[in-house]
């Protein structure tokens, strides 16, 4: 059944929007939340547990330090205050992929609490979105259910279970609700996750690869009539996978949402799923009553008391923020408003920053990623950030330029090379014959069998038309296919013909 | 010989073994012919492993031959585990039927330790199911019989470790004690029963009830031996988060200590809210003959009111049955042990509820179904929220009385053995056992029950609890020990009172019995 959905105008003047965004997010510690087994993704099934990640009978866990500064870090970062205790609860149900059947998270005391990010939206305007709470949990593990034609566990004729990620650590992070965005909130959503992306990124506390889960956003969405400011009945989508679906499954909801008020009917409080195929969300498990997780203190841990030692400690290992960047470079690298947006749009600024802190000046650095780079990216269909080749290469490209190297083209070649996978830019040269040449003996060869060519030319030189040299230039470097170092083939050409 | 062999204590015997007047093979087979004469009687084992414990036993033996020092001072003497620790080499069924024939792929701690021992582990231990209760009648394999009359219980949870020391099947043997499982056992078959404070001994690899109670420990005949393995299995571990980074405290030095009889200047606390209605007189009468024993030996013994002790008893079955019913919640057939109803007609939920349904037997359901109501939305506050401000209550009450005293003293249970049977349909009457040792676990600090002689009334044993703060275990052995051979000198070692039992009093339990509980 197709949802009817109101013209998102129309939604607007009747309605206004209120986000709650929740963003669970793997972090890349080398091992588990709560034992030793590694933390890796895409391994053959069931290879990295053990009894406490399996939960056997008589387990128990050892909460991972580096855990517990990952979020701390991501805590500071987001401006939170980081609790001077916390504890962790468990959240008890059963469910075949909970080793367990229950999860250890925390609860009612989290590790960081009242922070705020300011999110750029592509329109360039920029808009502050407060967090609610950070908190740790571990992952469950993963069900395949098998048989069945939708992957669901509805008509599968058996499952199977992976728990590879089971106790992996996962932190959430919790926005306060989001008011006043009106027909920006979509876009809204979208750019604050592609914040904390950026954000966790920078931290290098986690991949934030959506595709693969470890990054996944859940979107609560509610509508109130404009004038009014008590909140409606909100939904949940859940696992919404990229950053284009955050957006377009908040202006779904919307959009179905006040269809549904506007008959006269009710928001049904649910979980819903996002189809990326159509756009739509659909109702997930109904819920018959609202489930009790029966939270309370977990026994088999101690409290977290992080010392104000610790969190100063952390504090200073925050490198650059995504959002301190921006504003540094502006100035730095004199970009107008448009420019600056435009180069956050195209996901380019942090390479760009990254491609100068590795030797590069800004003014060429840019080009290369604006240009060339995009370029290559569209036509794959890629992220620029995902293109293969990285900021350092990009640099060291630019600094055979320089050197004489390489010409301009010769570059596009270098760089063909990496975005092939032959390898850092020296290893390109060299396998390719890239490199300028600048060698008089073979130069000198080459300007011979050019002006032996081209008589007449020759002649008009020696006559004291130096402007005719050009041409000479011209086959020489026909004849190298680009490498000769053109400015030294001039030099060699006039002193032949030196009258 | 060997019947000689199966008296001594573990001290003596690992004293032949390292001069090499004996060997670990010979005592070990000993024990082995002690549970195959009486363990049909007691049932006090679910497995025994003979060719495992003569081959470690043999192990021991090897290295003393070549002049290796022993690995331990309990090198080579048999114990006995409570079959709730995790063994690799052998079953581990927490006395449930959820669990039959389940083999963990991994050694608990304790096991460990024991093993690095050199101590020689002889089989595992009957239990209530996943140490819920106060009888050993709750095991799904059948309950275990009081050695001093195999009419009555042994107490429980541990009933089979207890009944298995005090019937010289071995001479130690490890417990666990969440409200009294090591002690109340300890105390109705006459052996010495220690809990250690809370996070002194290892939880890794012990199956959890209520994991903010549970803690193992030692089970001997005498103080001292009760105090070697004390020291054998406590001590730091990083797999267990809540076990305490500081070394064992002195026990083995505290107990040898106490046994040179001086308790002079030691201030001991009788806990006045122990006695009254519910306590059996004869028991009442055996704990203050041992109090004016502890005057004798020099203490200066006061009277000292806990008032929040009596709220200790509804506390503990708010917060154990809550842990308990989370704890339990892994035990759904999908990855281990029993599974029941999986003929794939049926969802993952119907084989969970029908697993457990068949799995858990009616003390481990009401529990579960205690626990899960105590933690639901609305109610936490007031059962499971509430029970803790109780505990935390019972802490100050302890540091209080421990500003006045070294040690605080009571009757470990409120009755002697009681028969088979004649609490199983009284729940409220079985959790009355336990009304003088849950105080301690609430609290998390040390006690222990050593034996008082026998009660007046029915000639069965007494026990003598003695308590200490946190961290502070040795200052109970060094009282017990004290206390202990002034009653051995007076009366004899109790131990050695129990009734022969190669002479079958009752027929074996059927395979019907075993089964069908």
């Amino acid at each position: 059944m197709t949802a009817v959905l109101m013209d998102y105008d129309e939604v607007l003047e009747r309605f206004e929007p209120v986000l709650g965004l929740e963003v669970h997010v793997e972090l890349s510690t080398a091992t588990k939340m709560f034992c030793g087994c590694a933390n890796v993704f895409g391994a053959p099934p069931n290879t990295h547990v053990c009894p406490t990640c399996l939960g056997l009978p008589g387990s128990l866990p050892v909460l991972n330090r580096a855990a517990v500064e990952s979020v701390m870090r991501i805590g500071l970062a987001l401006n939170c205050s980081i609790a001077a205790w916390c504890q962790f609860a468990r959240k008890n149900y059963f469910y075949p992929d909970m080793p367990k059947n229950f999860q250890i998270s925390q609860y009612d005391e989290p590790i960081a609490v009242h922070g705020s990010v300011e999110v750029q939206l592509a329109d360039g305007s920029t808009c502050t979105v407060d967090i609610e709470r950070a908190h740790m949990e571990e992952d469950t593990g993963k069900s395949l259910h098998v048989g069945g034609s939708t992957g669901r566990i509805h008509g599968a004729s058996h499952s199977l279970l992976d728990y590879n990620r089971a106790g992996v650590p996962l932190i959430e992070i919790v926005t306060k609700p989001i008011v006043g965005a009106g027909a920006r909130a979509p876009a809204l959503a979208r750019a604050y996750v592609t914040a904390l992306r950026d954000l966790l990124r920078a931290l290098d506390v986690s991949d934030v690869r959506m595709d693969q889960g470890s990054l996944r956003c859940d979107a609560n969405v509610s509508l109130m009539p404009r004038g009014s400011s008590t909140f409606g009945t909100r939904t949940e989508t859940k696992n919404v996978n990229s950053l284009r679906s955050v957006e377009r499954a908040v202006r779904h909801e919307m959009g179905r949402q006040a269809a549904v008020l506007a008959s006269g009917g009710e928001v049904v409080q649910e979980t819903r799923h996002f189809d990326e195929a159509t756009g739509t969300t659909s109702p997930g498990r109904r819920k018959e009553t609202s489930e009790d997780y029966r939270y309370f203190p977990e026994p088999d841990l101690v409290p977290i008391a992080p010392s104000a030692e610790w969190v100063q400690r952390l504090r200073a290992t925050l490198p650059e923020l995504p959002w301190q960047r921006r504003a540094r470079v502006r100035v730095e690298w004199s970009l107008s408003d448009l420019e600056l947006r435009d180069l956050v749009n195209a996901g380019a600024l942090d390479l760009i920053a990254a491609t100068v802190d590795a030797g590069a000046p800004a003014e060429q650095a840019r080009s290369w990623w604006v240009s060339y780079l995009s370029q290559q990216a569209n036509s794959r269909g890629v992220e620029l950030a995902d293109l293969p080749i990285t900021p350092e290469q990009v640099a060291r490209v630019i600094a055979l330029v320089d050197a004489g190297g390489l010409t301009n083209n010769l570059a596009r070649q270098v760089v063909d090379g990496i975005l092939a996978g032959e390898g850092e830019p020296d290893e390109v040269v060299a396998a390719r014959g890239l490199a300028v040449v600048s060698d008089d003996a073979e130069l000198t060869a080459a300007v011979e069998q050019a002006l032996a060519a081209h008589p007449d030319v020759a002649e008009k030189i020696r006559g004291g038309k130096v402007a005719a040299a050009g041409a000479i230039v011209g086959a020489v470097m026909k004849a190298t296919s680009g490498q000769a170092n053109a400015q030294r083939v001039r030099e060699l050409v006039l002193a032949r013909c030196a009258p | 010989m060997t019947t000689e062999l199966t008296r001594l204590s573990a001290a003596d015997l690992a004293g032949r073994i390292h001069a090499r007047d004996t060997t670990a093979v010979e005592v070990t087979q000993a024990h082995l012919d002690r549970i195959a004469a009486v363990d049909r009687a007691v049932h006090a084992f679910l497995y025994v492993d003979a060719d495992a414990a003569l081959a470690a036993a043999a192990a021991v033996d090897n290295r003393l031959r070549c002049g290796d020092p022993p690995a331990s001072p309990l090198a080579g003497v048999p114990l006995a585990l409570k079959d709730v620790f995790a063994t690799v080499d052998m079953p581990t069924t927490c006395g449930s039927r959820i669990l039959q024939g389940w083999r963990p792929p991994y050694d608990a701690t304790v096991t460990r330790r024991l093993r690095e021992a050199g101590v020689v582990i002889l089989g595992k231990t009957n239990m209530d199911e996943f140490a819920m209760g106060s009888s050993t009648e709750n095991s799904a394999y059948g309950p275990t019989r009081n050695p001093w009359d195999l009419d009555r219980v042994p107490g429980g949870s541990g009933g089979g470790s207890a009944a298995a020391v005090a019937a010289f099947q071995v001479p130690l043997a490890i417990g666990t004690d969440t409200g009294g499982s090591i002690r109340q056992p300890s105390a109705v078959t006459g052996t010495v029963g220690v809990k250690p404070t809370y996070g002194g001994v290892s939880r890794y690899g012990l199956v959890a009830f209520s994991s903010s109670l549970d803690q193992g420990g030692p089970v001997a005949r005498t103080v001292l031996d009760a105090a070697l393995l004390h020291e054998v299995i406590g001590g730091y571990d990083a797999l267990d988060s809540t076990s305490i980074d500081a070394p064992v405290p002195p026990v083995a030095q505290a107990a040898r200590a106490g046994a040179a009889g001086d308790l002079a200047g030691v201030r001991v606390g009788v806990v006045s809210q122990f006695r009254g209605e519910g306590y059996q007189p004869g028991v009442l009468r055996a704990f203050d003959v041992a109090v004016s024993r502890l005057r004798e030996l020099g203490a200066h013994v006061i009277e000292v009111s806990c008032r929040s002790f009596d709220h200790a008893l509804p506390a503990y079955y708010l917060i154990s049955p809550s842990e308990c019913s989370s704890n339990l919640a892994r035990f759904d057939g999908m990855r281990y042990g029993l599974r029941v109803g999986d003929d794939s007609s049926r969802s993952a939920e119907e084989v969970m509820s029908l697993t457990r349904e068949a799995g858990f037997g009616p003390e481990v359901k009401r529990r579960i179904m205690l626990g899960t109501y105590a933690l639901s939305a609305g109610y936490y506050d007031a059962y499971y929220g509430q029970a803790q401000r109780v505990r935390t209550l019972i802490i100050r009450d302890f540091a209080a009385a421990f500003e006045r005293v070294d040690v605080l003293v009571s009757p470990t249970a409120p009755t002697t053995a009681f028969r088979l049977g004649e609490r199983v349909g009284d729940p409220l009457a079985m959790y009355l056992s336990d009304l003088c040792t849950i105080p301690v676990n609430l609290a998390g600090n040390a006690a222990l029950s050593v034996p008082a002689g026998l009660s007046d009334d029915d000639g069965l044993p007494v026990g003598l609890q003695v308590m200490a703060p946190a961290l502070a275990d040795d200052r109970a052995y060094r009282v017990a020990a004290a206390y202990e051979v002034a009653r051995n000198a007076a009366d004899g070692p109790l131990a050695h009172r129990v009734p022969d039992l190669t002479e079958d009093r009752l027929p074996p339990p059927s395979i019907a019995e075993v089964v069908g509980r």
